[in-house]
């Protein structure tokens, strides 16, 4: 008798006391759990997406930011005229940043993997290079052509990246979609969580008016339906966040070529990242649970 | 301990009681009679807080109810024992632990408090029911356990609503024993009834007071009991 009253006083004892007054009711469990590990899932797609189109975004904008090249093919004694007339074009060109010629030596060190360290640059007919470096906004490209074509027949525009601009501007619009994509998903666990305590706390009115008739505080109450909620929402997020995770280590890998689709995956410390989803769910759904008790108790007579 | 001060209330419209004013002293006993429907349960329901009074002020252990908010008025319950005529239990619980849930909702639930659980199950006769659910009880099975409920906690004032209504009579000759001698150690008890003979057995033991609600109002019974 003695044991079996000790562990009665145990259970009704500290936290597992405080839980057990809420009666268990798997199928709201359940959904619950369900909701939250689509919703941890659904977050770390999200949150990928997000960082590879970052990474795209980055490595696409520095090679743009390198600038294109103007090549000016001219008999040797037309070179410097044109290539000067090409220079003080360029200076006027709206969208150009900097333009410079590069030296002699600059050019064989370019050729020097196909020609050897003793190429003599200057005696022989190659081109002229011409580094371009645009502003952020870009230059006119057609119109530059048109007017190089008149000042120097010789010149040749040679944009090798200027087709990525709109892609990192795409990407850079991704990126903040899968973010915001993140904040909805966890506005919407909030609001999940909310319904679904609502629902709890209706669902055990008559426990509550009974904890209340025996003394017990909001706070005591509050408590077993927020602790319920976080802990199954905590459990459900990490399972999401973990399926999640497994399923971005199987996608097929494309080895170096980078695109948005083979690229959707986490690097290095950034694999620690999805690890803060179920902390974050959590707190999310103590916060709207601990709101809605707050407002169901505090509505009561 | 519980002060009524020309104390009014109205569930809606016309009012159900009117100019109540009741002090109830520490270690005094009282009986609460009246017509079914006369508002037995109302007033008991105005002296532990679960109503404010529409006019008039109801003081608790020196507080006016009106400006206790709702964590002053759950510390204010595990002061007053209250046995209600419908008795509501946590279905999910054994006897047991619906019993001791006042002790683990105030965090004063410790395994010394075993002995005290046993002893108060034994004196209503529950014994045998430790792990039963409530709704496996009979009505007055049911109201035994709401006492025992009541008393756990060891309040200094009880307020019971037919404590006795489904019971046979040894038995609620054996529930009044318990509370005699719980007014004896001090405490103040009120017990609402319609159950004269449960009165005049009383009578025998203690020094009670008997109040009858009539014409909305409160009014000592004379000695016709
Ligand atoms: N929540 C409520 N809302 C409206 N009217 C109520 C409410 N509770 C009780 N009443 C009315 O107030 C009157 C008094 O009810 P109360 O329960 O206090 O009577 P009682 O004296 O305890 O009766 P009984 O002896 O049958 O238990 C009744 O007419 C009842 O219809
Ligand atoms: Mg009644």
């Amino acid at each position: 008798m003695r044991a079996r009253l000790d562990q009665v006083i145990a259970l009704l004892k500290g936290d597992q006391g405080a839980d057990r007054i809420v009666p268990p009711s798997g199928f709201t469990v359940r959904l619950t759990l369900f909701t939250s590990a689509a919703m941890a899932f659904l977050t770390i797609f999200a949150l990928a997406l997000s960082l590879a189109a970052g990474r795209l975004g980055t490595s696409w904008g520095d090679e743009l930011a390198r600038a294109s090249t103007i090549r000016i093919s001219a008999p040797p004694e037309q070179m410097q005229e044109q290539v000067a007339s090409v220079l003080r074009l360029l200076e006027q060109t709206p969208g150009v940043e900097t333009a410079r010629a590069l030296s002699a030596d600059e050019q064989r060190e370019l050729l020097e993997p196909w020609f050897g360290p003793a190429l003599p640059v200057e005696q022989l007919p190659v081109p002229q290079l011409i580094d371009v470096s645009e502003t952020s906004d870009g230059y006119d490209a057609d119109s530059l052509r048109l007017r190089l074509q008149a000042e120097a027949p010789g010149a040749v525009l040679d944009e090798h990246t200027r087709w990525r601009r709109p892609l990192v501007a795409a990407a850079s619009r991704l990126r903040l979609l899968g973010w915001v994509s993140i904040l909805l998903i966890g506005a919407a666990t909030g609001a999940m969580v909310t319904l679904a305590a609502h629902a709890a706390l209706a669902a055990n009115a008559q426990v509550i008016a009974v904890l209340r008739l025996v003394g017990a505080t909001d706070g005591y109450i509050a408590q077993a339906f927020v602790r319920r909620f976080t802990l199954r929402t905590l459990s459900g997020a990490l399972a999401g966040t973990l399926a999640g995770m497994a399923a971005l280590l199987l996608m097929p890998s494309a080895g170096d070529v980078e695109g948005l689709l083979t690229g959707l995956r986490f690097e290095g410390w950034q694999w620690l990242l999805p690890l803060v989803v179920p902390p974050l769910a959590a707190l999310v759904a103590y916060i709207a649970t601990s709101a809605a008790a707050r407002r169901v108790l505090g509505g009561l007579a | 301990m519980i002060e009524l001060d020309n104390v009014a209330y109205s569930y809606s419209g016309d009012a159900l009681l009117t100019d109540i004013s009741l002090q109830l002293a520490p270690g005094t006993f009282h009986f609460l009679t009246g017509p079914s429907g006369a508002g037995k349960t109302t007033f008991l329901k105005l002296c532990y807080g679960a109503l404010k009074p529409t006019g008039g002020s109801v003081h608790i252990f020196g507080d006016d109810v009106t400006e206790m908010d709702r964590d002053a008025v759950a510390y204010m319950r595990r002061r007053v024992g209250v046995v209600h005529q419908d008795c509501q239990f946590l279905d999910h619980l054994s006897v047991a632990e619906n019993v001791a849930l006042p002790l683990s909702v105030s965090g004063q639930a410790t395994p010394d408090q075993a002995e005290n659980l046993n002893e108060l199950m034994g004196w209503v006769g529950l014994q045998g029911k430790f792990d039963s659910l409530p709704p496996e009880l009979s009505g007055g099975e049911r109201q035994r356990a709401a006492l025992a409920r009541a008393l756990i906690l060891s309040p200094d004032v009880i307020l019971a609503d037919e404590p006795t209504g489904n019971v046979d009579w040894e038995m609620s000759q054996r529930l009044l024993r318990l509370l005699i001698e719980l007014n004896r150690m001090g405490k103040t008890v009120m017990i609402a009834t319609h159950d004269l003979g449960l009165i005049r057995a009383a009578k025998a033991h203690v020094q009670a007071r008997v109040l009858r609600i009539t014409n909305r109002t409160l009014q000592t019974a004379g000695a016709d009991l």
